[in-house]
């Protein structure tokens, strides 16, 4: 007799064949503490060489256990140590040509994204950390592969507004520099509140302080399967509704719990987390979005549309929660427009706004992510926007990010492509009236009373 | 040697001698069927094997003389660890 029924078996097929279950990215993070220097050529070597030596195998044994095991991994990421802390007093060209040195190595090993050309500056900014924040827009422009995040604020820190400020401006000085490819750079730089030292998700990865030398890190994907099995259900009540959902995050997650633990095992790297966020692309159904309409919303950012995501992002994380033995990273339901053929036809069809994105960011894991904005966007607005999500963050004591892409040229409406997993998404506009003076004013916000809990 | 089991998995229109085919691939492997079971639901046909690849170095030689029956007849076999599904539907 087989151990495992044969619908069960069917499930599963049908999950990976039909409805895009797949594993979205193993991240291996690397500690790049030992590399540090004095002499810039040195430093440089030492991170090309650990990199390239630690991470050799990733993709081949990545790509075998995909191949045994019938699931796609679809991106092989790395993370390292969030490179401001290593930067020393190199200069802004030796930073940017650190950046060149971390693209290289990405393309070697033949990873698709490698993240953590980052600084953390929720309360103050160093040396090495100004140095890598002048470096950034031209480093992002003049490479592929290299993500970068900015942590501006924390729920014990507060807000870093004199950063919020600069990054209102890299910002646009980034997709300047791009404007011949809709300012993609801005796509692969992400401003954090509360960042997590575990994420394996781009642009966002780093490889955080509390890691050890090397891990490797898991984040599913699933919207598709989460979609196909609330269709079975069309007229249950919520909390069967929620039942479903959870059900399916439980398979979804163990699904990739077994093949993380198998690739690091193989690796011989220790495994770290596994990150539950449900994470759209724009393959047909795979879409968050859709899931919210599926619940029982006409258009994605109609009302209600808060209470939906609620529930899901919840039932994602319970079910979740008992499949896997460590969970990490962001985990929770990530809503970008780009990558999201649900949420770009809310917009276009004049259901979702930023507003509501912004209420969004308040009950899911991240925040605006890959939201394109006219290209005439002045520096503060987008500071501004950041500064709103921050407080978001600071306040509700979670995660929150700003991933958006003011594209040059572009006006409200307009569709922008981004090109593979990135997707494409329409332009939209801010709000006309300034917050100059906000801005401006710099300092810190200081840390809320929720953080006072010792 | 610790037993490594695999599923193999059959859908696709039914037709003579889909389970020949298959079979002989797994015959010519020395691969031993332990368990199948089958369905047929509107013309269409679905299979799974449970066979024991403790012996089979690699799956993806295996996948590979999959591939021309696939295309000669329209089905599609896969071969994955029995594993996956152990995890995703037993706690």
């Amino acid at each position: 007799m087989m151990n495992i029924a044969l619908s069960e078996m069917q499930e599963t097929i049908r999950m990976v064949q039909m409805e895009s279950l797949d594993i979205r990215t193993v991240t291996m993070g690397i500690s790049l503490r030992d590399c540090a220097d004095s002499d810039f050529e040195k430093m440089n070597k030492r991170v090309y060489e650990k990199i390239t030596s630690y991470a050799k195998n990733l993709t081949s044994v990545a790509e075998t256990a995909e191949k045994e095991f019938g699931i796609p991994i679809i991106n092989k990421r790395i993370s390292i140590t969030p490179i401001a802390e290593i930067l020393g007093d190199a200069t802004k060209e030796q930073a940017i040509e650190l950046a060149k040195t971390l693209d290289k190595a990405a393309k070697k090993l033949g990873v698709d994204f490698i993240g953590g050309y980052s600084a953390l500056v929720h309360k103050g900014i160093s040396k090495g950390e100004q140095t890598l924040l002048d470096a950034l827009p031209e480093a992002l422009s003049v490479t592929e592969r290299v993500c970068s995040s900015i942590s501006v604020a924390t729920t014990r820190t507060g807000i870093n507004m004199d950063a919020v400020q600069q990054m209102g401006l890299i910002i646009k000085e980034a997709a300047e520099r791009t404007k011949d490819a809709n300012g993609i750079a801005c796509a692969k730089l992400v401003v954090f509140c509360n960042p997590v030292e575990d994420n394996p998700f781009m642009a966002g990865a780093f490889h955080g302080a509390g890691e050890g030398e090397v891990v490797l890190n898991v984040g599913v994907s699933g919207p598709g399967v989460v979609l196909n099995a609330l269709r079975r259900y069309p007229d249950v009540d919520l909390g069967v509704v929620s039942e479903v959902i959870k059900k399916t995050a439980f398979k979804i997650t163990r699904a990739g719990e077994l093949i993380g633990r198998v690739v690091a095992e193989r690796l011989n790297v220790p495994f770290g987390i596994m990150d539950l966020s449900l994470a759209p692309t724009n393959a047909v159904n795979d879409s968050v979005a859709e899931i919210l309409e599926e619940i029982g919303l006409e258009r994605v950012g109609t009302h209600g549309t808060i209470a939906a995501l609620a529930l899901m992002n919840d039932a994602v994380k319970k079910g979740g929660a008992m499949a896997s033995s460590y969970v990490g990273g962001l985990s929770g339901a990530f809503i970008p427009v780009s990558e999201d053929n649900g949420m770009i036809r809310g917009i276009e069809e004049g259901a979702l706004t930023l507003s509501k994105l912004e209420a969004m960011t308040c009950v899911c894991s991240v925040g605006l992510d890959m939201i394109a904005v006219t290209g005439d966007v002045s520096p503060a607005s987008l500071s501004a926007m950041i500064a709103d999500e921050a407080a978001i963050g600071m306040i509700n004591k979670k995660t929150t990010a700003v991933r958006v892409i003011p594209v040059p040229g572009k006006k409200e409406g307009e569709m922008v492509e981004f090109g593979g997993l990135l997707g494409r998404a329409p332009v939209m506009g801010v709000n006309p009236f300034s917050s100059e003076k906000l801005i401006k004013r710099g300092g810190r916000i200081p840390a809320p009373l929720q953080a006072l809990i010792n | 040697m610790e037993k490594k089991r695999a599923v193999v998995s059959v859908i696709g229109k039914d037709q003579v001698g889909i389970i020949a085919k298959v079979t002989n691939v797994l015959a010519d492997n020395q691969v031993n069927v332990l368990d199948i079971s089958q369905t047929i639901l509107q013309d269409f046909f679905t299979m799974m094997m449970l066979v024991d690849v403790s012996e089979i170095e690699s799956l993806e030689k295996l996948q590979e003389q999959f591939d021309p029956i696939n295309e000669d007849m329209g089905l599609k076999i896969n071969i994955q660890l029995e594993d996956l599904f152990k995890a995703m539907h037993r706690v």
